[in-house]
């Protein structure tokens, strides 16, 4: 059967626990909201993985985990173009520029990084293609994924926790004015900062999220910040819904509100 | 024959289905279950679908008083009772801290559903461990403006002050709306 569907109905780390226990060969490909990924998988372990788009060649990969300088990085970029992945490793090895290990940690410190941002992703369709292989020329790595599971199961406990904190996307943020809090004495992160400066009740949460750029995890985990330390309230967006519905009978104010008044003296008399 | 209609909401056990058989006329028309999970066994029945009671005013105006399962795998049943409501009250259990996130996610889900005033109440105050109104506030992050009520569900005239401040909130409200 094929193993397809949409993260929010199965998520990663299920996958991820399906995979390892059925011993898999394989690579799973995801497309989220905004970027794509592919993770392939060897009998059940991590042997490969990649957000479309991103540089992931072995030379800067090196680079990035500092197993080499920007001077040297330039110089393979520059004339080891063609060479696929496997080659150029060969070559390192045999140059004593790198040990085997050096690579192939550097190479598994990426790939994990891959995952652990799949991990946000709370929606997005997947599809396993049962013996696909990595693109040729890739060095694959053998890791068991049971930290990764643990991890994953982590972060979804955390997205539960969030999202009963936070039930609707659709309310707004409003500062709390409460005396004495002031924004300029609290440290905020560079991405908290973003969304304080959205804050307004008429921009729903998740149009700050559109705007900045950020996932539901993400936009909920700062949220959820902010309202801890007491510096905003949840609050209905302006302008979307009538203030007091008319969910009562009688037409006019008027009306209502001797309703009102006599459902108070009936409750007075109880 | 005008109809109004108040929902009584909070998390497992709160009181709810206690709370409106204080003021009901009639015996609250109750769901109850008895209760098959381990973990939920700390009372014999549970409310499954809805509990339902009723004041009569006058010949042409009944209040409904819809109390909600507590249970969150009953939850697609709120939107369902939010709809129409003049108001709602939030119930959490003074003695159970280990409830208060799930309130104030309760909170937070029905102030979604409707612009609709609202009041917190804070049940079972008669007993030694519930928790001080003031800590609460802080533990259920509750705003200023936002109105904490001491309750004591079994007792008919702290229902009646709930009930009642709840009114007045819907008359401040008309207030407001007229000026603004
Ligand atoms: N001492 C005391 N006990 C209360 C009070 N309110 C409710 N109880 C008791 O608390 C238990 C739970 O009350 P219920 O009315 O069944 O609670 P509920 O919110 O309807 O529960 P669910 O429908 O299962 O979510 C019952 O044993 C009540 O008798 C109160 O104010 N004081
Ligand atoms: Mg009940």
């Amino acid at each position: 059967m094929a193993l397809k569907g949409n993260l929010r109905d199965f998520t990663i780390t299920q996958l991820l626990n399906l995979i390892n226990l059925a011993r898999k060969s394989g690579t799973l490909f995801i497309e989220g909201p905004s970027e794509k990924a592919q993770v392939s998988f060897q009998q059940g372990k991590l042997a490969y993985a990649h957000v479309a788009g991103e540089d992931d060649s072995l030379a800067t990969i090196l680079y990035r985990a500092n197993k080499i300088t920007a001077a040297q990085h330039r110089t393979i970029k520059a004339r080891a173009g063609k060479m696929s992945d496997k080659e150029l490793g060969l070559l390192l090895i045999n140059a004593n520029y790198i040990t085997q290990q050096d690579i192939l940690a550097s190479l598994q410190a990426y790939f994990v990084s891959v995952v652990q941002r799949l991990f946000t992703w709370v929606e997005g369709f997947f599809r396993f293609e049962n013996g696909a292989a990595p693109p040729d020329g890739k060095i694959t790595i053998r890791m068991s994924l049971e930290n990764l599971i643990i991890e994953g199961s982590r972060q979804m406990r955390e997205w539960e926790h969030l999202q009963s904190e936070i039930p609707s996307l659709d309310m707004a943020l409003k500062f709390t004015d409460r005396p004495g809090t002031n924004l300029r004495n609290v440290n905020l992160s560079v991405e908290e900062w973003r969304v304080v400066s959205y804050i307004n009740p008429k921009n729903t949460i998740r149009r700050i999220a559109r705007t900045t750029q950020m996932n539901d995890l993400e936009i909920r985990r700062i949220v959820y910040g902010l309202l801890q330390a007491g510096l905003v309230e949840l609050v209905r967006p302006q302008g979307t819904a009538p203030k007091l519905k008319p969910s009562l009978p009688g037409k006019t104010r008027e009306e209502q509100k001797s309703l009102v008044n006599r459902l108070i003296g009936r409750i007075r008399s109880l | 024959m005008q109809t109004v209609k108040i929902v009584v909401t909070g998390p497992f056990s709160a009181g709810k289905t206690e709370f409106i058989q204080s003021v009901s006329e009639i015996d609250v028309v109750s769901t109850e279950r008895k209760i098959t999970s381990e973990a939920e066994r700390i009372k014999a029945t549970t409310t499954v679908a809805m509990d339902f009671g009723r004041i009569t005013v006058g010949e042409d105006l009944v209040l409904y008083l819809f109390g909600t399962p507590g249970q969150r795998r009953f939850d697609f049943m709120w939107e369902i009772l939010s709809e129409g409501m003049l108001g709602f009250i939030v119930l959490i259990d003074s003695t159970r801290p280990e409830t208060f996130r799930e309130g104030r996610s309760i909170l937070e889900t029905f102030k979604a559903y409707a612009p609709t005033p609202y009041v917190v109440a804070a049940n079972k105050q008669d007993l030694p461990d519930a928790w001080e109104l003031d800590d609460m506030r802080i533990a259920l992050r509750l705003q200023d403006h936002v109105k904490l009520l001491p309750c004591v569900a079994t007792d008919k005239e702290a229902v009646k002050k709930v009930l009642l401040e709840l009114l007045y909130s819907v008359l401040a409200e008309m207030d407001a709306n007229e000026t603004g």
